[in-house]
């Protein structure tokens, strides 16, 4: 079977519009143009018919009422819609918010813009998976601690937190609880009932649907979370995120959670996971010196995150670039720095300069994973005949009994 | 990153790679850079009796400027004399390749592979001749 040209396996940065995501989308632009906040005419109308059938679409998919879903611009602004939001409005309740060294930027550059503005944030360190437990938080938690914020799944490593058992330790303690669930959301069954999360993040893009949309989850029940808004204006979104609404992009965001609502129920992570499989076997079958990062019992179905020794990450990606891949080697950065993530896991920083993530999504095939062990496995054997730390092992030197100047 | 063609060029086609051996006397041989930084250059020339650099051969881990900066300098001192080949330095390498700025310093590392090879080779001259003159 043949594969077309690049091959995409990078579905942690971004995914394609799913066909029926896109077909959903484009009435909205065109005919359906109104502005959903226009109620005297039948365009504003059929405009809002839209957005609210979308709201209970992203609500179905995580177990929410409609009520509790706030469209943003995008998992960014969600995170700081969610952080801001609740450190403002409770801020003569308490002032420590708990997270963790590995979350998105997102998140922690929230955390330290609020550091400014008088909070306190303990970063919980991770685990060597880059997890973190709920006993972990259970001892960082104080009495003026008001909100945990921390993700589902890991970007890079693919690691699944326990969201049900630190969601449970947080509402026994009275705290608002979090969570980034963008990587995780579509991909594996998420409830916010059972979890006891009280906000939560979601990204259209990354699960087949269009770039530039999002929602936050903003629990109503017990307990009911107010924020303070970060966009002020029409109060559209119950004045949450004022703004006119982007119809299309919720339409589409709606449409990608029922298409992968359904997905699900189909069992489409096991083949998704099949797949990331035999990548990982694959390759093992044909190199040594290949080390994983992350668990591999709690991890996302596509993700692959490995270390390749002696293969620098960017030159790897320079070798097989019919393939697109993400690497944590600081070549990859504008800092130079190899990737925070695999840092806070302790992984060696000689070992971080060599990580490959692989991100296998829905329109991935087994043809184009075939491909994938064959152009890697070559790539790099070539890489490993140039390289001379592959010399040094293989006379026996030993790397750490160096001296190496640093530059 | 967006390379020039000619990095990609050094990149995909390294001009000599492989090692040549290192206990040969007329051999001198530099080893830079740290893997914890992401790149480690080897580099090995081959040096005969008027100072003429006869053989050049390089191992390099790293990004793909540090590799292509690498198979540039075999190139540039192949067929030159040790002196020329001190001269080089890495404004040349970043210029030919033209280096986006944040790699710069693979350039740094290439020159100081060439420093530290001569410097090697100086090395075992001087030790092989110290036992004629006592």
């Amino acid at each position: 079977m043949s594969v077309q040209l690049p091959i995409y396996l990078d579905n942690h940065a971004t995914t394609r519009i799913d066909p029926r995501v896109l077909e959903a989308m484009m009435p909205y632009l065109t005919d359906v143009f109104g502005n959903a906040g226009s109620r005297n005419h039948s365009f504003g109308w059929k405009a809002q018919a839209g957005v609210e059938r979308a709201r209970e679409q992203v609500a179905s998919l995580i177990g929410a009422d409609a009520k509790e879903i706030v469209f943003t611009s995008g998992a960014t602004e969600s995170d700081n819609l969610a952080l801001f939001g609740v450190a403002r409005f409770y801020k003569d309740k308490g002032r420590h918010i708990v997270t963790a060294l590995t979350e998105h930027k997102a998140i922690l550059d929230s955390c330290h813009a609020l550091e400014k503005e008088g909070f306190e944030v303990t970063y919980l360190p991770v685990d060597k998976d880059g997890s973190v437990s709920p006993e972990a938080v259970a001892a960082a938690l104080r009495d003026d601690t008001i909100l945990v914020s921390l993700m589902w799944a890991n970007n890079e490593v693919g690691t699944v937190n326990d969201i049900a058992g630190i969601g449970k330790i947080c509402r026994e303690r009275g705290v608002f609880f979090h969570s980034d669930a963008v990587q995780g959301i579509g991909k594996m069954p998420f409830d916010v009932a059972a979890m006891n999360v009280d906000l939560v993040s979601i990204s259209a893009h990354k699960m087949y649907g269009p770039k530039g949309i999002g929602a936050l989850y903003v629990r109503r029940g017990r307990p009911r979370i107010r924020l303070e808004p970060l966009v002020f204006g029409g109060g559209q979104e119950r004045g949450l995120r004022s703004g006119t609404a982007a119809v299309h992009q919720i339409v589409g965001l709606g449409a990608a959670c029922a298409v992968a609502q359904q997905g699900l129920a189909e069992g489409e992570s096991d083949r998704i996971r099949a797949l990331r499989d035999r990548l990982w076997d694959g390759l093992r079958a044909n190199l040594d010196e290949l080390y994983l990062n992350g668990s591999w019992e709690r991890r996302l179905p596509g993700n692959l995150n490995v270390s390749f020794a002696f293969c620098e990450g960017e030159a790897m990606m320079m070798a097989i670039k019919d393939l697109a891949v993400s690497s944590g080697s600081a070549c990859t950065s504008a800092s130079l720095e190899p990737s925070y993530v695999l840092r806070a896991m302790g992984v060696d920083v000689e070992l971080a300069h060599t990580s490959i993530r692989f991100g296998v999504g829905r329109f991935n095939t087994e043809a184009e994973i075939d491909y994938a062990v064959k152009l890697v496995t070559e790539k790099v054997g070539w890489l490993r005949e140039m390289s001379p730390l592959a010399e040094m092992v293989k006379e026996g030197i030993d790397l750490k009994s160096i001296e190496w100047a640093a530059h | 990153m967006a390379y020039s063609n000619k990095v990609v060029d050094h990149y995909e086609n390294p001009r000599n790679v492989g090692s040549l051996d290192k206990n040969a006397d007329d051999v001198g041989t530099g080893l830079v850079g740290a893997p914890a930084c992401g790149d480690v250059m080897k580099l090995q020339l081959k040096i005969n009796e008027d100072g003429i650099i006869e053989d050049a051969k390089f191992k390099t881990f790293g990004c793909g400027s540090a590799i292509a900066s690498s198979s540039l300098v075999t190139e540039m001192v192949k067929g030159k004399t040790v002196d020329f080949a001190l001269g080089i330095n890495n404004a040349q390498i970043a210029e030919e390749l033209k280096l986006p700025p944040v790699k710069i310093h693979c350039s740094v590392l290439a020159e100081d592979a060439v420093k530290a090879a001569i410097a090697d080779f100086k090395k075992k001259r001087e030790a092989k001749r110290q036992p004629v003159a006592e």
